[in-house]
């Protein structure tokens, strides 16, 4: 591509190339959607749902569009302490996203690093790094994760360390296969030829260079790390009852399915679903749209 | 061929050194075990003598080394809880995973490869869509949710199934199983339908990519040239080319199931390994969360260890590629 025919500025071609899928826009419009009610949960929550003076015991366990005593509508019921429904998914979406994208950054940048690094230098350093990624990717991730949490005890720290040490070996891989075709153009040739340092051929060359690949990574993996400190705090594993992600909310609302009181655990898990059916269309999109390959 | 075996060989040994280093220090090395042991009024001069005895006054090095010898002998310590051997409670649990693993994948097999073929030669029909439409939602639905709404509809709603344990087990070979009666069989249908989910949405889009490619392969449309019929074309030229890859990932996979299992034995109360090891993380019971990890782990190993041999047996490229590394 010449710089006569490609006057559009990258971004511009990602966005218009992004928005010729009507379902992938559909997917992004509720990603952020659910990302503002994420950021902004304690402002549009109806209560605070864990501020115990706005609780009343009297209201536990109502149906979705029940009225409480004072008049208030719980458009989506409440849950055995009398909480509403929507605050509680509403604070569970923001702790669930917190989570994934927090350990999904710690993860890249790990990962990232040690791909570089093997990539950069090879040799045994590509080999040592490269051999622990198989080895670790030949195991499902969550008996990974059940291994740590298993060694490690339970807490927020704790959930976070297991799933970046689920997650940094995709990046290692993902970054090490895109450094090692970067890494034989000849704009890299030029970079050594100017004798510049290691860090900012890195840094400054490769890195960015390496990107589109990690991009598409990322986004499927934050799905991903969502599903499963959802799956670990269902299980009790996860984060505290102080700390409730939608998981946790699902695993609240078991007790109280075999009743018929199927709304408790439900409605949390139909914004889990949300959250990573929206996150999956946006990530299959940016793979078409960043895959130069596919690009006209 | 014989360097490829032993650098396996070797990998996976690595594998479990490091496993069993991790699980000493997460276990015996992380607090002190006499803590739990000794009744809290004990004094210095017994809790000396309670260390003395378990062999932790010992240099870390000298205690892994006993760790390792009793684990290699079977010893892993008795359960906190039940006072047996851990690693006969595990023993105990092992079928019951393992029935519940392998019902699974049968479902994903058997629904699977049928629907992947329909969506793989009919792309563009609204039958293709809808089944690959529906093997996205099974790559997205969270297992332990799934499982809760297929209680929810099946047991508390319709009351057809029911939503907990495995019902009656009979006997074959000396190891109790649950399919044989009917009662079992419906225990099993729910817990295995919920594991199966995220394997037959992979088995289908596995399927459904053979297929395209298939068909536009040369041998495909010569036998349409020679006239053969649809059936024998797909059931026969198509569906034997494709089964290879299915069959190996399906082989692959049978391990994370296993894995798996864990989320779907805690919603169902489905007795296993898994249910076994989240009862025994929440009791703090120390000796049967090793022999669990010890022994998945060392499965995992075993079943990665023959797959990757019977692969480069197989398939002449993976030694190639192998070699060229």
């Amino acid at each position: 591509m010449t710089r006569e025919q490609a006057p559009l500025h990258p971004f511009r071609r990602i966005a218009s190339d992004f928005a010729e899928s009507r379902i992938a826009l559909a997917g992004l419009a509720l990603l952020g959607l659910i990302m503002a009610v994420a950021l902004l949960a304690p402002l549009i929550s109806p209560q605070n749902p864990y501020d115990l003076a706005q609780l009343d015991i009297l209201d536990s366990r109502l149906p979705p569009l029940a009225q409480s005593d004072g008049g208030k509508t719980y458009w989506l019921g409440t849950d055995d302490q009398g909480r509403d429904m929507l605050s509680g998914i509403f604070y569970g979406l923001r702790i669930s996203v917190a989570v994934g994208v927090a350990s999904t950054l710690a993860a890249l940048a790990i990962g990232l690093g040690f791909g570089l690094l093997a990539a950069y230098f090879g040799g045994w350093v590509d080999t040592l790094v490269m051999r622990i990624v198989d080895i670790q990717l030949s195991f499902p991730s969550i008996l990974i994760a059940l291994i740590l949490l298993a060694l490690l005890g339970q807490g927020l720290d704790k959930i976070i360390v297991a799933l970046v040490a689920v997650q940094w070996a995709y990046y290692a891989r993902t970054v090490r296969g895109a450094a090692l075709v970067e890494r034989r153009k000849e704009y890299m040739e030029a970079a050594a030829g100017l004798a510049l340092s290691h860090a900012r051929i890195v840094f400054r060359h490769l890195l960015p260079n390496c990107l589109p690949p990690l991009i598409v990574v990322a986004t499927v993996q934050v799905a991903a790390a969502i599903a499963l400190e959802a799956t670990l705090s269902f299980l009790g594993l996860g984060l505290p009852i102080t700390e409730p992600s939608l998981g946790l909310l699902i695993a609240n609302g078991y007790t109280y399915m075999l009743s018929g009181k199927y709304w408790i655990s439900f409605y949390p898990g139909v914004a889990l679903l949300a959250t990573i059916v929206s996150i999956n269309l946006v990530a299959d999109q940016l793979r078409d749209v960043l895959n130069p390959r596919l690009q006209k | 061929m014989p360097v490829t075996i032993i650098r396996r060989l070797l990998q996976s040994l690595l594998v479990l050194f490091v496993m069993s280093l991790l699980v000493f220090a997460g276990v015996y090395a992380i607090g002190n075990p006499v803590d739990i042991l000794v009744s809290p009024q004990a004094d210095q001069a017994e809790i000396a003598r309670a260390t003395a005895a378990l062999g932790l006054d010992r240099p870390l090095a000298a205690q892994y080394w006993v760790f390792l010898r009793q684990a290699a002998a079977g010893d892993l310590g008795r359960s906190f809880a039940f006072n047996v051997p851990a690693i006969q409670l595990i023993l105990e649990r092992m079928p019951a995973t393992l029935e519940l693993a392998i019902a699974a994948m049968l479902i994903a097999v058997v629904l699977g490869i049928p629907l992947g073929l329909w969506a793989g030669l009919a792309p563009d029909s609204i039958a293709g869509r809808t089944i690959m439409t529906g093997s996205i939602l099974g790559f997205s639905l969270p297992t332990f949710w799934v499982g809760l709404m297929l209680i929810m509809v099946f047991s508390v709603w319709l009351g057809w199934l029911p939503s907990s344990g495995r019902g009656p087990t009979l006997e074959l070979l000396g190891v109790p199983v649950s399919f044989l009666s009917r009662e079992g069989l419906a225990h099993l249908l729910l817990p295995a339908a919920n594991l199966a989910l995220f394997k037959l949405a992979l088995v289908i889009r596995l399927t459904r990519a053979g297929t395209r490619e298939a068909l536009l392969q040369d041998y495909v449309r010569y036998a349409r040239a020679k006239g053969l019929s649809e059936t024998r074309v797909v059931g026969v030229h198509v569906l034997k080319n494709i089964l290879i890859p299915v069959v190996t990932v399906v082989g692959l996979e049978f391990g994370s199931l296993i894995a798996f299992a864990v989320v779907t034995e805690s919603v169902f109360s489905w007795p296993g390994m898994g249910k076994l090891l989240i009862e025994s993380i929440n009791m703090l019971d120390r000796p049967v969360i090793v022999a669990y990890l010890c022994i998945v782990v060392t499965l995992f190993t075993v079943i990665n260890l023959a797959v990757d041999l019977a692969y480069s047996l197989l398939d002449p490229r993976v030694r190639l590629s192998d070699a060229a590394t």
